[in-house]
């Protein structure tokens, strides 16, 4: 196959139409959620644990699925379709496929406010405090990203200022773990840390729920100028966009529903990398029409990797942020080897 | 629609660019905007964009502020061709010229006849249609800049600001898009164009501002503009002048030997 042909298969031969492609990918979505309420530790009768939670009788089979299953099935989908939305919201703003919440630092400056909340007891003050504290780190991220790479910036600047931000937070995040006064609380912080959907409660889920939906809608929202924005800032705004409310909305966005993503599951990474760039191809590589579909591709891989987690015959479980990156890091070596071999 | 600029000033930092530079162009007419690098082209072609504020002065379209318009109405009645424009996604071709229309679509919306009618044209003005359904990743430098053209030429604005647009065409490209951005502006558009090719300048647009030395050193006609006191002040060079048709040409041809070159 010659490069052109390459080019070509991926350009274009594997485009499918938008509509077919949403509900298409929506349908799996909903198939994993059942399938996630289905799968566990204990069998459990899915139609006798409804009803009994449904009469409030609160039977062994209602309790696995309301304290148990459901939050889990619910988080792993808000948290995958946040995850993937936002990878395809920062790769359409800054113009690069290697732009991705855990990549540029924003999972890690949201988990290290999540940590500070934790570590000073703020989280005890009020329930939106765990979140709130994980969607400003995540502000604080994505605004010193902007300053550090602008816009599009070479892969280069990017991936450093990811770095530089990823140490940052992490030596802020060792420093409250060094500091901390037992070690039970360090144990918690760094579990916590690897990024996991078990033993959620379903009031977390109602705490995150309104941020991640205000940023989703920010981001949804931001289509057209995405695709202006593939022939620049300057074409963009001749086009009628106001780019700067555009970057405002994104980051915003991003910030609200990773921030408090994180706060809750901790930092589970490249699902934002590795999806949008799957799905490119399908939407012929249009970024405003990537959102939605990579937010729903993010939710179905989440639910996915979340059940085979459960599946596999590791015990303890291990948990979904290390699964993730150990599929992820490669990805990310083979994508940056690609980006090289283009340059 | 005309533009009309008054009194504009661009500064980087301490340094004047341009100042109390007047600029007007109206329907119908190629204005040509030469001069030396740096001596403010780019800058007063976004300052009529209104992509760049003006450190000082203002500019009226159809003798209404920027503002007045809105950025929408603005963004339907002024197309702008970027210069050296980076595509940053492999789209496809003809994805990539529906993004002109973007300025006439409502939320949620998907492109309407009127839309894909325009599309067509501005495919077919620019020459894309053989390869409408490549990516922009298999297409030649020549051959994007075009595509780039036909998404300005989309949006069927009553002005085209176009900036350097024939910097990387072979000389068969450079003299249809020429045409073409002549074309346009006899359909009763406004067009002004950013150029360093004296000649092309000089043959096909109706009226050149030269810019030198922080301002307009010269304007009008291209024959009364393109004399030889004003490219060697703007340029320091000396031309070899020739005639074809009744058309006159100058070709740059040594520098100049003396003084009178002004730096900018």
């Amino acid at each position: 196959m010659t490069r052109t042909d390459a080019v070509e298969a991926t350009g274009r031969r594997y485009e499918i139409p938008y509509g077919s492609l949403v509900s298409g990918l929506g349908a799996l979505v909903v198939a994993l959620f059942v399938a996630s309420l289905a799968i566990g530790y204990l069998p459990v009768d899915l139609w006798q644990g409804f009803g009994d939670a449904l009469n409030g009788e609160w039977t062994a089979p209602a309790l696995v699925l309301v304290e148990l299953r459901v939050p889990r099935a619910l988080l792993g989908t808000l948290v995958g379709f946040s995850l993937g939305l936002t990878g395809a919201a920062m790769q359409g703003l800054l113009r690069n496929p290697l732009a991705e919440p855990g990549i540029i630092g924003v999972s890690s400056t949201a988990a290290l406010g999540a940590v500070v909340v934790f570590y000073f007891g703020l989280s005890g003050l009020f329930l939106l405090a765990l979140p709130l504290g994980g969607v400003v780190g995540a502000m604080v991220a994505t605004v010193l990203l902007y300053g550090l790479a602008g816009r599009g910036a070479g892969t280069m600047t990017l991936i450093l200022a990811g770095v530089a931000i990823n140490s940052f937070a992490g030596a802020l995040t060792a420093l409250a773990l060094n500091l901390a006064p037992n070690p039970y609380a360090v144990s918690e912080i760094v579990y916590w840390l690897l990024g996991s959907l078990a033993d959620r409660s379903l009031l977390s889920v109602w705490l995150v729920l309104p941020l991640m939906l205000i940023g989703w809608a920010l981001i949804l929202m931001s289509g057209p100028p995405l695709d202006a924005l593939t022939l620049g800032e300057d074409t963009a705004r001749s086009l009628g966009f106001n780019v700067g409310r555009l970057r405002l909305q994104l980051v915003a966005g991003t910030a609200l529903s990773v921030g408090s993503a994180v706060a809750v599951t901790g930092s589970i990474g490249f699902v934002g990398l590795v999806v949008p760039h799957l799905l490119r191809p399908l939407v012929a590589q249009r970024p405003g029409r990537l959102l939605l579909v990579s937010g729903l591709g993010g939710a179905a891989l989440m639910l996915a990797a979340d059940i085979s987690v459960r599946l596999l015959p590791v015990r303890p479980e291990l948990k979904l942020g290390v699964v993730t990156a150990i599929i992820g890091a490669p990805f990310l070596f083979s994508l940056i080897y690609r980006l090289r071999a283009e340059e | 629609m005309d533009i009309e600029a008054n009194d504009i000033a661009v500064r980087f930092g301490r340094t004047a660019v341009l100042e109390g530079v007047r600029f007007t162009l109206r329907a119908g007419e190629m204005v040509g905007l030469i001069g030396p690098n740096g001596s403010g082209k780019t800058s007063l072609l976004r300052i009529l964009a209104n992509l760049r504020e003006p450190d000082a002065g203002n500019v009226r379209y159809g003798g209404r502020s920027a503002a007045d318009l809105g950025n929408r109405e603005l963004a339907q009645r002024v197309a702008y061709l970027a210069q050296a424009g980076n595509v940053h996604w492999p789209m496809r071709v003809e994805t990539l010229v529906a993004l002109g229309r973007l300025p006439h679509r409502r939320p949620m919306q998907g492109l309407d006849a009127a839309d894909r009618a325009a599309i067509e044209r501005a495919m077919v003005e620019c020459d894309v249609i053989p390869f409408r359904s490549r990516t922009m990743s298999e297409v030649s430098g020549g051959e994007r800049l075009r595509i780039l053209l036909a998404s300005a030429l989309a949006v069927e604005a009553d002005i085209l600001l176009a900036d350097e647009p024939i910097a990387a065409l072979d000389p068969l490209h450079q003299l249809q898009v020429m045409e073409l951005l002549r074309m346009t502006a006899r359909q009763g558009r406004g067009v002004v164009v950013v150029l360093h090719d004296l000649a092309l300048a000089a043959r096909f647009c109706d009226r050149l501002v030269l810019l030198a030395g922080g301002g307009v050193l010269a304007e009008g006609p291209p024959s009364t503009v393109l004399c030889d006191e004003h490219i060697a002040t703007a340029y320091g060079v000396e031309v070899v002048r020739g005639e074809r048709d009744g058309v006159p040409f100058v070709l740059p041809w040594t520098l100049c030997s003396n003084a009178g070159h002004s730096k900018t």
